[in-house]
């Protein structure tokens, strides 16, 4: 899938800025996924990777972002590390993360297919394979159980 | 070994006698805090979960982002969150100041675990709290059964000591800390002040600092309360003192005396430079608020500056109280009559335009100097709009000159 490359410190105001936030409808938060900071990731389609530098997320705390990524069609986020409050979020809500600490070896536009169960990062146009760092045993669980309703319920807490 | 504030508070509220940074821990929360912005996405996240709030009291929905509503789809958010307040029975709906001066001047106590939709929830810390922003979902989480999980994270002190010259203020010491360590460098830990600056200065300026360690990336940040956040609390709650061999992984020395003002430029919060050096950058609009510094003491700062004086024509300055009880206090001591004679425009208390959202949205081109937290493109309007954040000395100053100006001249 499509690699869309982007660099460190990310933020929430570029990612989903405050002034189109004003819904929770996901098929308009789909569509403003970087709507200003670059526009051309309209052009997004349905399994496309975003990679990132550091900090990714980072800024508010509003889960528009992630929910918006997701609504977009990207099927992951592979970045060097996450602001805190984002990566819950993505976590919270299915959007898989992986953290590589190798991704200035992937650029933009490149061809990536992620095995999902083990975190290995195939990235087909370079023929390089990256490992993607497992998450705790923890945060593991809440990824398994496809998000935190789910494992509120499986776990017996609701 | 030794434990940190943040490592007391999360162990007592997971009912453990030890925690260790890199546990993960369920802690019972005191208060769940969702602003406007926010609560929509968390409402439906209860909804999914189906159950009720576990305590109607220690739900607390503040309208703050965009009220009063500026479109049909903000007042539709406010109607579908105000209607979820009526169904779960929530005692605590405000309208009347930015949400995390309402928890500081309503609910907070010494000793308190905190989750707040709000990435700024770090705030509450300065009285002692263990507060933290979290999403939506994780806020319905704590919503439907009063507890959340955290990893204990690890706590870097920074140690603050000696007397800041006149027209330094707390803002100028966190952005010089933000320079120090970066956007990034705190990430996923507690941020600790402490030095006989942090003891000496006032509630005001604690809020302060703790109210920007999420933009060095910190889970947290914490002041260890004392008699002085007792008063100016008026409630007890529990104090947690860092023990002396409690475990720091890295510890910052800042000599307050020596940081002379600072701005954050355009487009991040850790590209901080002192003052002198972007003198004479023009501005439009100059913003005196939201919760990093819309207090009493800010407004206070700001009115010495401009009384008697007259903003420059090509400057809009907006002064908006943090809350309600600020703003009676303000026109009380007189501060807002002076403001208003030197050009200022009063809005509600609440978080005006820092989001872009209302209340003085900024053109392509614009440049604003604002006492915010945040910096970053097309936050407060269009994205080639620049935004400086400073001191409220310093945006009062700018104000009256038409451009960025060293505070030090205006006092």
């Amino acid at each position: 899938m499509r690699v869309w490359k982007f660099g460190n410190d990310v933020n929430t105001d570029l990612i989903t800025p405050g002034r189109y936030t004003i819904t929770t409808d996901k098929t308009k938060l789909g569509k403003i996924v970087f709507i200003e900071h670059r526009p051309e990731f309209a052009k997004v389609k349905t399994g496309d990777i975003i990679v990132a530098g550091k900090n990714f997320g980072c800024g508010s705390s509003r889960e528009h972002a992630p929910v918006a990524i997701k609504a977009a069609g990207v099927s992951a986020v592979i970045a060097e590390s996450f602001a805190r409050i984002f990566f819950r979020n993505a976590i919270n809500i299915g959007l898989p993360l992986f953290v590589c600490e190798e991704v200035d070896r992937i650029d933009d536009g490149d061809l990536v297919e992620i095995n999902f169960e083990t975190g290995q990062i195939h990235d087909k146009t370079k023929n390089v394979v990256l490992k993607a760092k497992p998450l705790p045993r923890f945060i593991q669980k809440i990824v398994e159980k496809g998000g935190l309703v789910n494992f509120l319920r499986s776990e017996g807490y609701v | 070994m030794g434990l940190t504030i943040t490592e007391k508070i999360l162990a007592n509220a997971s009912h453990k006698s030890e925690v260790a940074s890199g546990d993960v821990v369920i802690a019972d929360v005191d208060i769940v805090m969702a602003h406007d912005s926010t609560a929509p996405l968390a409402v439906e996240g209860l909804y999914k979960i189906g159950k009720k709030v576990f305590d109607p009291h220690k739900i607390v929905i503040v309208f703050d982002h965009f009220f009063p509503p500026p479109s049909v789809d903000a007042a539709r958010l406010h109607q579908k969150v105000r209607n979820f307040v009526t169904e779960q029975k929530i005692s605590n709906l405000f309208t009347d100041g930015v949400c995390h001066q309402i928890l500081v001047e309503k609910f907070v106590s010494p000793g308190n675990v905190i989750v707040g939709a709000d990435s700024h929830t770090c705030t509450e810390g300065a009285l002692g709290a263990f507060s933290t922003g979290l999403g939506s979902t994780d806020i319905a989480g704590a919503m439907a059964t009063g507890k959340c999980w955290f990893k204990i994270p690890e706590s870097l002190k920074f140690n603050l000591s000696g007397s800041p010259e006149k027209g330094v203020h707390a803002k100028d010491l966190i952005l010089d800390i933000i320079k120090q360590v970066g956007a990034d460098g705190a990430l996923y830990k507690a941020a600790e002040f402490t030095g006989d600056y942090v003891k000496n200065a006032s509630v005001s300026s604690r809020l302060t600092l703790c109210n920007m360690a999420v933009e060095m990336g910190a889970k947290n940040g914490i002041i260890e309360a004392d008699e002085k956040t007792r008063n100016f609390l008026g409630r007890k709650g529990k104090i947690f003192k860092s023990d002396k061999d409690a475990v720091y992984e890295d510890e910052y020395k800042i000599e307050v005396d020596r940081i002379e003002p600072q701005v954050a430029c355009p487009p991040t919060v850790d590209n901080v430079k002192p003052v002198t050096s972007v003198e004479g950058k023009k501005v439009d609009q100059a913003y005196i608020g939201t919760c990093t510094n819309g207090r009493l003491e800010d407004i206070e700062i700001a009115t010495r500056i401009l009384k008697g004086k007259r903003t420059a024509d090509n400057v809009r300055l907006l002064v908006i109280p943090a809350s309600t009880k600020i703003y009676l206090d303000a026109f009380g001591k007189g501060y807002l009559q002076e403001i208003i004679k030197s050009g200022g425009i009063i809005c509600n208390p609440g978080c005006g335009p820092c989001v872009g959202r209302h209340e003085g949205v900024l053109a392509e081109g614009e440049t604003c100097i604002s006492t915010q937290n945040r910096n970053f493109s097309g936050r407060m309007g269009h994205p080639k709009a620049e935004i400086y954040l400073a001191s409220p000395a310093t945006v009062a100053a700018s104000a009256l000159a038409g451009e960025i100006v060293d505070p030090r001249g205006y006092i």
